[in-house]
This record gives C-alpha cells, sequence and structure tokens, in this order.
C-alpha cells in the first residue's frame, strides 16, 4: 500500500545511519526588553494624552446701537431678567424691575434651571397667536408649536463679580433650554445698587 | 522505597496576549495624542454642551487668565506663511522695527502676551526659553487697547477667507476682562465668537436632551 508522505518523524523516510539530526534551536526569543519598551511608551503616552478635546460654543452679540427703533421689545409677560453676582448668585426678576423691588430675588446656579423651564412652560401656556407667528411656522415647516414660546426673552447681566465660568454657564443654560432669543447686556444704576444692598444683608 | 516524583511545572507564563493587548493600548494613544506646543498660561475652560470642534487653521484666538492678562494667538496650521504675514503686517503698522529673525521667532510662539512696546525684546528670546519669560498681557481698555490693532492687522492678512474668532478665558476670570476683549473685538466689527469649552452631556430630561434623542432617532 502507497503511504501518504506526512510531515515530521511519523511514517517517514528513514535517514541512514550516518546522517547527524541537526540540532533544533528554541525559536522563542526573550520578550522582556520589548515589553518593558511597550510599557514605558504607553506611560509616556497616557500622560501627554489630554483626552477632553475642546469644542466650541457660539455666541453672537449684537451691534452696540442707541437708536431706540434698532432695539428688539421684549413683552413683559415673556421676559426674564437674570443678574450674575459674585460667589455663583443669580439674582432676578420677571419682567420689569417694581418700584419696591418685590420682585427682586435670589437663586443659584442649582435651581436656575427649574426656573427657566417654568418661565417657558408660563410663556408657552399664556401664549397667544399674532402677527409674528405665521414666519415662525413657514420656517418650521407649518409646526404650529414652534411659535408658543416666541415671546420668551431672557436678559443676562453679569456683573463685574461675576466670573466668565457663570457667563458661560448661564450661556450654556439657553442652549440647554432652548431658550431662542437671549440677549448679554449691561446692568442699570438701579440693579446694581439692589444687588449691592442685597450682598449687604 | 523509591521516591514519588513530583513533575515539575514551568514557571513561564505565555505572554504573548498580555504583549498584543499592551501594544493594542499603546496605539490607541499614539493615535489619540496630538501634540501642541504649550500655551503660556494655564487656562482652564469652562464647561458647555455644544459639540463643535474647534478648527485649528484660519482662527484667531484671544486667551485671557483668572488675572486677566491676555493673550493673543494665529493659528495657522496649514500654512505657517500666515503667522508671518500678521506679524509683518503689525510691524509695518505700529513701527516696532523687528528683524526678519524676530518675526521668525514669533511664528514659533504659541501665543503672545506683551505690550508693543516690549515686543522686540520678548521676541529676540529663542523660542525655547520663551516659556519661562511671564507675560505681562496685551494692553486692553474700553477701546480695545493694543488688542484692537493685532485683531485688525490680523484680519487684514487674511482677507478673502472666512475667519473664526476664537475666545478663549478661565473659569475664575471676571467677567469685565471678558467685555473688553468682546469690545476690542467688536470694535473691528466682529460680533460672531466661538467661546473654547470642554464639553459635557446635555443633563436628562431638558429641552435639548430631547431634541439630541430625537435627532438620534432618526
Amino acid at each position: 500500500m502507497a503511504s501518504i508522505e506526512g510531515g515530521g518523524d511519523s511514517g517517514g523516510h528513514k535517514k541512514g545511519p550516518g546522517v547527524k539530526k541537526a540540532k533544533k534551536l528554541s525559536t522563542r526569543v526573550d520578550m522582556t526588553p520589548m515589553v518593558d519598551l511597550g510599557f514605558l511608551l504607553i506611560t509616556f503616552f497616557i500622560f501627554t494624552t489630554t483626552m477632553s478635546t475642546p469644542k466650541t460654543m457660539d455666541l453672537y452679540m449684537p451691534k452696540d446701537t442707541n437708536k431706540d427703533e434698532e432695539q428688539n421689545k421684549a413683552k413683559e409677560s415673556g421676559s426674564l431678567t437674570l443678574l450674575l453676582g459674585k460667589n455663583n448668585v443669580i439674582y432676578y426678576y420677571e419682567g420689569i424691575l417694581k418700584e419696591d423691588a418685590s420682585n427682586f430675588l435670589t437663586t443659584n446656579f442649582k435651581d436656575i434651571r427649574k426656573l427657566i423651564i417654568d418661565k417657558k412652560k408660563e410663556v408657552k401656556r399664556i401664549h397667544q397667536h399674532d402677527s409674528k407667528c405665521p414666519d415662525i411656522w413657514a420656517k418650521n415647516g407649518g409646526d404650529k408649536n414652534s411659535c408658543l414660546d416666541v415671546d420668551l426673552v431672557i436678559v443676562i447681566k453679569p456683573d463685574d463679580e461675576a466670573t466668565f465660568k457663570n457667563t458661560v454657564d448661564i450661556l450654556d443654560e439657553m442652549t440647554i433650554n432652548e431658550v431662542k432669543r437671549f440677549a448679554m447686556v449691561d446692568l442699570f444704576e438701579v440693579e446694581k445698587q439692589l444687588i449691592k444692598r442685597t450682598e449687604g444683608n | 522505597m523509591p521516591s514519588v516524583k513530583i513533575p515539575r511545572k514551568s514557571t513561564d507564563t505565555d505572554m504573548t496576549p498580555f504583549v498584543d493587548v499592551a501594544f493594542l493600548i499603546l496605539t490607541f494613544f499614539i493615535m489619540a495624542t496630538k501634540f501642541k506646543a504649550p500655551e503660556p498660561v494655564e487656562i482652564k475652560t469652562p464647561n458647555s454642551v455644544s459639540t463643535k470642534d474647534l478648527p485649528n487653521s484660519d482662527a484667531l484666538m484671544v486667551l485671557f487668565d483668572s488675572t486677566g492678562r491676555v493673550f493673543f494667538s494665529v493659528l495657522a496650521d496649514k500654512n505657517p506663511m500666515e503667522k508671518y504675514n500678521v506679524i509683518k503686517n503689525l510691524n509695518t503698522s505700529q513701527n516696532l522695527g523687528l528683524t526678519d529673525n524676530e518675526m521668525k521667532n514669533f511664528t514659533k510662539m504659541p501665543a503672545i502676551g506683551v505690550p508693543f512696546s516690549k515686543l522686540k525684546q520678548m521676541l529676540a528670546i529663542p523660542a525655547e526659553a520663551q516659556k519661562d519669560v511671564r507675560q505681562p498681557g496685551i494692553p486692553v481698555d474700553t477701546l480695545g487697547g493694543e488688542l484692537y490693532y493685532w485683531i485688525r492687522d490680523a484680519i487684514g492678512t487674511f482677507t478673502g477667507k472666512q475667519l473664526k474668532y476664537l475666545v478663549k478665558g478661565d473659569n475664575d476670570a471676571k467677567y469685565p476682562n471678558f467685555k473688553l476683549v468682546l469690545g476690542a473685538f467688536k470694535r473691528n466689527d466682529i460680533y460672531k465668537f466661538n467661546l473654547i469649552t470642554s464639553q459635557e452631556d446635555a443633563p436628562l430630561g431638558t429641552d435639548l436632551y430631547n431634541t439630541r434623542q430625537k435627532e438620534k432617532a432618526k
């Protein structure tokens, strides 16, 4: 019977008596130095890598204008003014600041989101379709809900003690809560006095 | 009595999978690392939910740290000559009297924060040694100060290109500093900015969160 030639010694051809078996060298290489180097590089790259890639946030500022007709008028019912004070405190009032400052209230960055959400809900609830709405519907593909918060305007007034983080945080809240109309402006003298007085207490 | 032989086991373990994983991690970190010249100041940026990436070309960046020092930087990774042109422009308009070598030195700097009067002195220092020098910041006032000229001359260099204006501020910087920087831009008729922030996720249950979920589902 013809044998199938297999690899290796089994069933292979027999070597003659004079032929010496070649000494098999181990194919194993000592990998330790390579591994050492590998880990050294890993450590180096871990330390040099900054994981959080910076992102950018858009900010559009209005042109400075003194002309009254160019300034947008906000409905009193839909406006919320946020004043950023020192030590991460936010002062706020809805609509127009009352003479006796009874609607001048204090809050902080934790509670501000709920305040904005509530304000938005309230604005949506009392909303009545007016002349501004058809344009907005057209832009949003006829979605009648798109016009509900058109009257919501948030005015942000950081005072001199507010930090850059505060400013960005509050702008971020606008994005988070999808407030479409907001403005960053300077404080009135009355407001400055009120903040001082509240801080004094 | 013949002693019972305990078969000796080799203490060698097969390290191959271990090494495989190690090199996989190594590859990942090599890929993820982006080398960037360190800025002269350490700035901790605030977080925001925005997801837009940072441009690395055709952009001007103004940095301000917690003490109110203002730095200016031109991002021109694609074409470093533009950076050279910016300083050349400024040199002509402000009569700074910089030599060609000093202007070339500027292209190697990640950001500059010295008044015009000290610019020549600063640029005479080799780029490697500059990081040890404390820069006082570019003077800015309500009319824009020297920052206004930096921005103006930089825009002049990039005519015909859509420039991005980046503002990088420190968490603890006070708002008036930010306002002054914006003022310098505004005087150049620039009203669109990109604030540099670190990323964070939209908080659960907010309107933005819902919108993003809807977009994902599409």
